[in-house]
């Protein structure tokens, strides 16, 4: 069976070029760069070059990188750091109702100590209004934190005008960019970002390395006490291979991003326009322009997204559901739900992420199985047989 | 995460559909997850001559639906009545946790398709 994974907003596959500048880290140069003789010195020059190819992806200074373990972990650290850092002068934080798990939850954990956080609302599109934005800024705000792009739904945030409005206010920006990293332009003094979190698995680099962008200058509170790595600001022995790796998927996101993106673009735009003209009745959920050009969210009247993506399982087919039913059944996608999708809907939410591996055949391949599978649970569907003519042409 | 038997159930339910001029149509929506099982009969000699389901809802509610029918076709209406959602997961070698309590209604259903036969009755 032909073998097929579009899932790559949840993870990717370790680019070759990656894994083979990693290699050489675990066994010939397995040294700690912290210390002083041979082993450690020789891997020094290692941890430096990737701390440029980091930086210069993001167009920053490789002293305004701190490495991490993951995008969690960066998103704790500029949150929860920027809050102990300055709650002497505020204590209230803007962020929107669609940011990762690993935002929300150090906002809410933040809400329990005293501070205040606004939830910006999003629209049908998942996105949010800059006026409201700039209203909720208050005296007391020292932090505003919104994604670059959405992870269920790509929806692209305007980064460019949010760092105006923030600047303006002087007023500390933090951006969760992982989704958008390989994928999308990302300039931190274009869009006069403070603080920017990435994750290495998310563009051909391995699991559990990630980074911090942190504006020179900016007062920031440790999460991880220890030795004096990263200038004291992220203690642990650094995981030198996984950094390497994610300074070489750096430098390929920036060799190849225009060409990338552009083909991603044409895959996805391919699924999207096969998937609407053969199947009635479902919706494009995201932004119709700003959205990441990898990412496909799509939902099918009368039918759950669990039973499509099972189907699509056991076709070899990859990818995942925007309704939590998979894991929680008492919950449904907070993005899908902050975006105001009618619950049917809501419930069918499944999302294509398309990396580089992906070809054109394996687009026309899914063509060719997924009208079938929504056709045969639409079958065993009571709303189907229960549908009104009228209902039967909208969204077709 | 699911047994085989509730991937064979999910791939090739067995009952799909409706029964014209049947003799007890009843559902169940589940109040968590808006799952939704419509089960029809046709009794005869009050044994349950055929049965057929439509059931809105994840990979659990299919199967399980289509387990139930198996488990109830040809047996008495008091035989039916007995049956319950937590026998019709144990056919199915189980379902994941928080798949019991939203998705596993098909015996609630079948038992609402029976008290709208018992009705027709009178």
């Amino acid at each position: 069976m032909k073998r097929i994974y579009m899932d790559n907003n949840a993870t990717t596959a370790v680019r070759p070029a990656v894994l083979e500048a990693m290699l050489p880290y675990y066994r010939e140069h397995f040294g700690n760069p912290s210390s002083l003789h041979w082993a450690g010195r020789e891997v020094g020059s290692a941890l430096d070059q990737a701390r440029r190819q980091v930086a210069d992806l993001l167009n920053c200074e490789p002293a305004e990188i701190i490495f991490t373990s993951c995008a969690s972990e960066s998103n704790n650290l500029a949150i929860k750091g920027t809050a102990e850092a300055l709650q002497s002068r505020g204590n209230h934080i803007i962020t929107t109702a669609v940011e990762h798990p690993s935002v929300l939850n150090p906002c809410k954990y933040l809400e329990k100590r005293g501070f205040e956080v606004t939830y910006l609302p999003v629209d049908g599109y998942g996105m949010f209004d800059l006026r409201q934005l700039e209203a909720a800024i208050t005296e007391r705000t020292i932090l505003i934190s919104v994604m670059w792009a959405n992870n269920e739904t790509g929806t692209v945030f305007p980064l460019q005008e949010i760092g105006a409005i923030a600047r303006r206010h002087k007023v500390r920006l933090h951006t969760d960019a992982v989704q958008a990293i390989g994928r999308l332009p990302v300039d931190v003094q274009a869009a006069g970002i403070d603080l920017l979190a990435i994750s290495g698995h998310k563009f051909g680099a391995p699991k559990g390395v990630g980074a911090l962008y942190v504006r020179r200058g900016t007062k920031l509170t440790a999460l991880i006490h220890g030795g004096h790595q990263e200038l004291g600001r992220r203690a642990g022995t650094h995981n030198l291979p996984g950094i390497v790796g994610l300074g070489k998927a750096c430098e390929l996101a920036a060799a190849e991003l225009e060409t990338g993106s552009e083909r991603l673009r044409t895959l996805r735009d391919r699924l999207e326009q096969g998937i609407l003209a053969a199947i009635p009745e479902c919706q494009v959920n995201g932004h119709p322009s700003q959205r990441l050009p990898n990412t496909l969210n799509l939902s099918f009247a009368y039918i759950e997204g669990e039973a499509v993506l099972l189907f699509l399982d056991m076709q070899g087919v990859a990818a995942s559901s925007g309704s939590a039913c998979m894991s929680d059944a008492f919950s449904q996608s907070h993005v899908i739900s902050a975006m105001g999708i009618d619950p049917m809907m809501a419930n069918s939410a499944i999302r294509f992420g398309l990396g580089p591996d992906n070809t054109e055949a394996d687009v026309d391949h899914l063509l060719s199985i997924l009208p079938p599978i929504v056709q045969k649970l639409r079958d065993m569907s009571p709303f189907y047989h229960e549908r009104t003519p009228s209902r039967a042409t909208v969204n077709s | 995460m699911y047994s085989e038997k509730v991937i064979d159930h999910f791939t090739n339910p067995r009952n799909v559909g409706e029964i014209e001029n049947a003799d007890g149509v009843g559902e169940k929506v589940s109040s968590s997850c808006g799952d939704r099982m419509k089960v029809f009969l046709k009794v005869e000699d009050n044994i349950i001559k055929d049965i057929k389901f439509q059931t809105y809802g994840c990979g659990a509610a299919i199967a399980s639906s289509s387990m139930m029918t198996e488990l109830v076709v040809g047996k008495t209406i008091e035989e039916a009545l007995v049956l319950t959602n937590d026998e019709v997961a144990e056919a199915l070698d189980g379902l994941p946790a928080p798949k019991l309590h939203c998705s596993n209604l098909a015996a609630d259903a079948l038992h609402e398709a029976i008290k709208n036969y018992q009705a027709n009755r009178g």
